[in-house]
């Protein structure tokens, strides 16, 4: 409560929560708002010459090559950017947690192992590995997010790392320690507690992360396909057409912008609320 | 210090080194047979097995592994299953474009993203601070490849200011090294930000403004070489991230890259192409990261190795 309350009172996390808000209302209730399903090809859809309809009354946003709703495929299109944002970021924290907490705690040669395997995914180019495992796995909605996921829990990785480091030499683990508590009591009742912080600012970040690689993977054209509406493959199915059809870019485009942009403003007031020491550091 | 050096490059090697398993297990798990791509679809079994045999794929995983260490080391990255050609030729033949490309984007960002950065600073709190760091957050927050098509439909395509894709004049590299240098500007105007507003609260910067200094030059002469270490920082980490990056400007603006190379790779699904782009990537992240790290203490001889 006391961290909504802060959010609400900073002008900039306070824009960028309100399109988290609107974002996610317009995926859930995609199917109430669509004008049209997103999938259906209408015949009044493209011109007489059979190219996409600019924006109109019928078509708020126009239409794409197909002659489909451009206004419900970006609705469609916020489910599939959240599916993903939330799964593969989910994920990628949740391995970023463990395998730091693990490294951070053990130390030793298992530590060791884990924060040089860190380094050496840290040295590959996570959108080069991101399009060599999608061309190696057929692509899907879940496939992307297990791809993404792979790559992303590095940096968590890292910092929780760092920060397990600094717990376990503090007073109060070392005392626990000495009462005989066990490892796994130790790391889940009194390190895991102060990772939270970390958690949920990178919980919140990674999403503005993962939305702008799912739209670049999709793009590319291995990413979520075709009929599924993901904002990614909108542009990458009217990439013929941006010169003749700009609004096809445009507007998923500014969907990706805003997104992104959203959970950005809202990590970063939630990293300022959650941990002043990192202050201002992006 | 030259015991540190060797230890860096040591670990950089080994880095390199695990690069290469990782890149040398997927290759294995590919559904597809490297043979048969390279023989054809209508070749015959002989003529599979006879390659197989010439590239060694009947031999034990662990003499596999290390053939392939070998061949790496003699810059050998192996054949195209497409183009049919060694895969490091056409990386070499790329990789001028790319590192033009490259090097004119990492231009753009750190004069644009230092000089908000300096702005913004200046005017901590005011009006111009908000502005300057709104811009960088969107910098930071926009995609790519919506950027690219942005600049290519207004700037190429409405205002017919500079060609819409090629490569060779000076006009053709401006649009793809603006859509890298304004998105990577947002970092760089933070990070400088950030720094300079730290130190300008510091005594000896009053005291450079006591002497009777124009703000401009304390802030120039005094205050920005403190920036300095964190830009080159960040820069060592963007050489590694625009090698890889460039994938999308270069499909995008049709530029003659490493990174179309691996674009039209992936369409083919051409693995030995992405693999070898991947590979020199990861050259590159680990050069980059090497040589801002030897680069710090010489900058700032605060910091002992």
């Amino acid at each position: 409560m006391r961290v909504l309350r802060e959010i609400l009172r900073q002008p900039a996390a306070l824009l960028g929560f309100a399109i988290v808000c609107i974002v996610v209302l317009s995926a859930f209730a995609a199917p109430l708002i669509a004008p049209f399903p997103p999938e259906q090809q209408m015949f009044d859809g493209l011109t007489l010459e059979g190219s996409p309809m600019p924006p109109d009354a019928k078509f708020w946003l126009g239409t794409d090559t197909l002659g489909r709703d451009l206004f419900s495929r970006l609705l469609y299109g916020a489910r599939t950017s959240l599916i993903i944002g939330v799964v593969a970021n989910g994920s990628a924290v949740l391995i970023g947690l463990t395998l730091g907490m693990l490294a951070g705690y053990l130390r030793g040669t298992v530590g060791n192992i884990i924060m040089r395997f860190t380094d050496l995914m840290m040295a590959f180019p996570a959108l080069l590995l991101a399009i060599v495992l999608a061309a190696l796995l057929k692509p899907s909605l879940w496939i992307v997010a297990l791809v993404i996921a792979s790559v992303n829990w590095v940096q968590v990785a890292r910092i929780v790392y760092t920060e397990t480091c600094a717990l376990v030499e503090r007073d109060f683990i070392v005392a626990e320690r000495s009462l005989g508590a066990s490892h796994g009591r130790i790391i889940f009742f009194h390190i895991a507690p102060h990772l939270i912080p970390t958690a949920i600012v990178w919980g919140t970040l990674g999403i503005a992360t993962t939305v702008l690689l799912e739209a670049t993977l999709s793009f590319l054209g291995i990413g979520v396909q075709p009929p599924q509406a993901s904002w990614g493959n909108i542009i990458f199915e009217s990439q013929s057409y941006f010169t003749a059809a700009p609004w096809l870019v445009y507007y998923p485009g500014l969907a990706i912008l805003l997104t992104a942009l959203s959970f950005n403003l809202v990590g970063d007031a939630l990293r300022d609320i959650l941990d002043p020491l990192q202050r201002g550091r992006l | 210090m030259l015991a540190v050096l060797v230890k860096r490059l040591g670990s950089s090697c080994l880095i390199l080194l695990g690069v290469a398993a990782i890149t040398f297990v997927l290759l294995y798990c590919m559904p597809a047979d490297p043979a048969v791509m390279i023989a054809g679809r209508t070749a015959t079994p002989t003529v599979v097995a006879n390659i197989r045999h010439e590239l060694g794929l009947d031999q034990p995983l662990i003499m596999q592994f290390f053939n392939y260490l070998a061949n790496l080391l003699k810059g050998d990255l192996g054949r195209s299953y497409v183009q049919k050609s060694q895969v490091s030729s056409l990386i070499a033949a790329r990789l001028p474009a790319t590192l033009i490309l490259m090097f004119s984007g990492i231009v753009v960002e750190v004069v644009l993203g230092t000089t908000l950065g300096v702005i913004a600073a200046l005017n901590r709190g005011r009006m111009l601070d908000h502005i300057v760091m709104g811009l960088s957050f969107i910098g930071v927050s926009a995609p790519q490849f919506v950027v690219s098509l942005f600049f290519l439909i207004v700037f190429a395509a409405n205002l017919g200011w500079f060609p819409m894709s090629g490569f060779g004049t000076f006009n053709h590299i401006v649009l793809p090294a603006l859509t890298l240098g304004v998105l990577g500007a947002g970092w760089y105007a933070r990070m400088v930000r950030s720094a300079l507003v730290e130190v300008l609260t510091q005594d000896y910067v009053r005291t450079a403004r006591a002497k009777g200094l124009t703000g401009v030059r304390v802030v120039l002469r005094h205050a920005l070489p403190n920036a300095l270490l964190p830009i080159i920082a960040m820069i060592g980490i963007d050489i590694g991230q625009f090698m890889s990056g460039v994938v999308v400007v270069e499909a995008v603006f049709g530029w003659p890259g490493i990174g179309q190379l691996a674009w039209q790779a992936i369409q083919q699904v051409d693995i030995p192409i992405i693999m070898g782009v991947t590979l020199v990537s990861a050259l590159a992240i680990v050069m980059g990261n090497f040589l801002a790290d030897i680069l710090a203490p010489m900058i700032d001889p605060r910091i002992r190795v």
